[in-house]
């Protein structure tokens, strides 16, 4: 525990007493945080614009006019029981007809043939959603299977828009596992080109400290002994950093959300306040573990004798 | 206490330590001499596993210094003090926090450092220093905190290597003066040194050195 004690003193001690190196070591884990907190907000607002191209794709199941109403409720229950499917909404024939009238309200001739038939000629339809767009695919080939669930329903189903839509929705599929994964990789990047940044910092910072430690080394000291407040300090850059970053966001974000959110299909003040404490134990845990682990690595090179 | 066997070392291109075999019992005062590039600061590196041979093996009392992990190697340490020609201070703490931090490397409690340390540097004439950094002291003031290091945990060996080095004259029969004191209390003491007038000082057994070999061993006669 003295040691201990001993150890966090020290660390606080050389922090305070580092000057300049101090600054410069915490000026570069502030940078490589603030990588890491741009990385976030750019997520989503990469995640919210994928959701809303994800909204806008959907499938429609076309009914023959007179499909019993038990059998396209009991297709809904089986369609939703599949793990693709997000939601299944049904359309009664007779919404469906309110909703082709409202829409051509104003061509005259389409609804002067629709009185002429006199009786409603478009069938229920159900409008599914699955979680992802690539699942779109799985639902067409599940209708068209011979499976239990939907035996008997191909003497109802008319027609269902997927293979209308199959380019497209294959186009969108490619545009958004692309944009994932141009993300992942650029995260990687960035993220292990500012921890190799941050770590050849504090390995210059410990660099300085080399003969110091062989001295610690010849007096006795074990290796914690040598090593802790070195580790102590790396913590402090990190924790200083991780509040400095925080606060230098605030403002940030409040101007992108200000002036950015159409632009951007998010408020990204909004999200920042919303997603605060989640954000905060990132960027903390990122900085004490970054500042921590740097420390340890860069003082073995120096404890080996 | 000290047994070297057969000792070489060999630096790429150059010999620095030849076959070298001696020993050191408990309480003496060695002096280690020769030119720049002897083999004398190799020698004292030896004892402290600070370096490994190429060939042989040196003895601390039974331990052979070079097998020791870790551990082992950190209770050694703590049973040697040393003193260095350039201080080796830690230079961003001050005379008081150096001396504690050999105190608390043996785990020595907070009591016995805010009561020892004033004391030791009492002894060495820093009682005045006791919060100044090294690059606020002199020379000598630097070398005197480095033996009060050296000594504050009472060790059993003292090796100084060149501690004059970098001293003017009265600095330098200072600093002997302390190093024969503390022989006298009964710490053995090595002290590599190639200034004459250190070496007719001390008056004890002197090991010559040249080219890594000992060239002779004798009791120094005034």
């Amino acid at each position: 525990m003295t040691e201990l004690k001993r150890i966090i003193k020290a660390g606080f001690i050389n922090f305070k007493r580092g000057g300049s190196v101090s600054a410069a070591a915490v000026l570069q884990v502030i940078n490589t945080l603030a990588v890491i907190v741009t990385i976030i907000l750019l997520q989503a607002v990469l995640y919210s614009s994928l959701d809303v191209i994800r909204n806008k794709v959907d499938v429609t199941i076309y009914f023959n006019v007179g499909a019993s109403e038990s059998k396209i409720m009991f297709l809904r229950e089986s369609l939703l029981k599949l793990p693709e499917v997000a939601s299944v909404s049904y359309t009664s024939s007779e919404e469906v007809l309110k909703l082709f009238r409202e829409r051509h309200q104003n061509d005259y001739p389409t609804i002067a043939a629709l009185d002429e038939i006199g009786e409603n000629p478009l069938g229920a339809t159900l409008n599914i959603k699955t979680k992802e767009i690539s699942q779109y695919e799985n639902i067409a080939n599940f209708l068209k299977s011979d499976n239990a669930l939907v035996s008997g329903s191909s003497d109802i189903i008319n027609h269902s828009n997927y293979y209308d839509n199959k380019l497209v929705i294959e186009k969108l599929n490619a545009i958004i596992s692309g944009a994932r994964r141009l993300g992942f990789l650029l995260t990687l990047y960035l993220v292990i080109s500012a921890i190799i940044i941050t770590y050849n910092t504090i390995r210059l910072t410990i660099f300085i400290s080399k003969e110091e430690i062989g001295v610690m080394r010849l007096v006795g000291a074990s290796k914690m002994r040598v090593r802790g407040p070195f580790m102590i300090e790396g913590a402090i850059y990190g924790v200083i950093s991780s509040i400095l970053i925080l606060l230098l966001f605030w403002p940030i974000t409040a101007w992108l959300g200000r002036n950015m959110t159409l632009f951007l299909g998010l408020n990204l003040y909004d999200y920042y306040l919303s997603n605060f404490l989640q954000i905060f134990a990132i960027i903390l845990l990122s900085g004490i573990l970054l500042g921590v682990i740097s420390s340890f690595l860069a003082v073995r090179k120096y404890l080996n004798k | 206490m000290i047994y070297f066997n057969n000792v070489s070392k060999n630096y790429r291109d150059a010999l620095a330590l030849d076959d070298v075999t001696f020993s050191i019992t408990a309480g003496e005062f060695v002096s280690i001499v020769g030119r720049s590039g002897a083999g004398k600061t190799t020698l004292t590196k030896m004892i402290l596993a600070d370096d490994v041979p190429t060939e042989g093996t040196v003895f601390f009392e039974s331990i052979d210094v070079h097998k020791l992990k870790n551990k082992g190697l950190t209770k050694l340490r703590r049973r040697i003090g040393v003193v260095f020609q350039d201080f080796k201070l830690l230079s961003n703490k001050t005379a008081y926090e150096n001396i504690a931090f050999a105190m608390e490397a043996v785990g020595k409690s907070d009591e016995e450092i805010a009561t020892d340390v004033p004391h030791v540097l009492e002894l060495v004439d820093l009682g005045h220093r006791l919060y100044h950094f090294p690059s606020q002291m002199s020379g000598g003031e630097q070398q005197r905190l480095a033996i009060a290091r050296a000594i504050i945990n009472q060790p059993e060996l003292i090796i100084a290597d060149e501690p004059t080095g970098n001293l003017d004259p009265i600095n330098t029969h200072e600093i002997v003066q302390i190093l024969k004191k503390i022989n006298d209390l009964g710490t053995t003491v090595i002290l590599a040194t190639h200034n004459k007038s250190v070496i007719d000082s001390v008056g004890s057994r002197i090991i010559t050195m040249e080219n890594g070999k000992i060239i002779r061993d004798t009791k120094h006669s005034k």
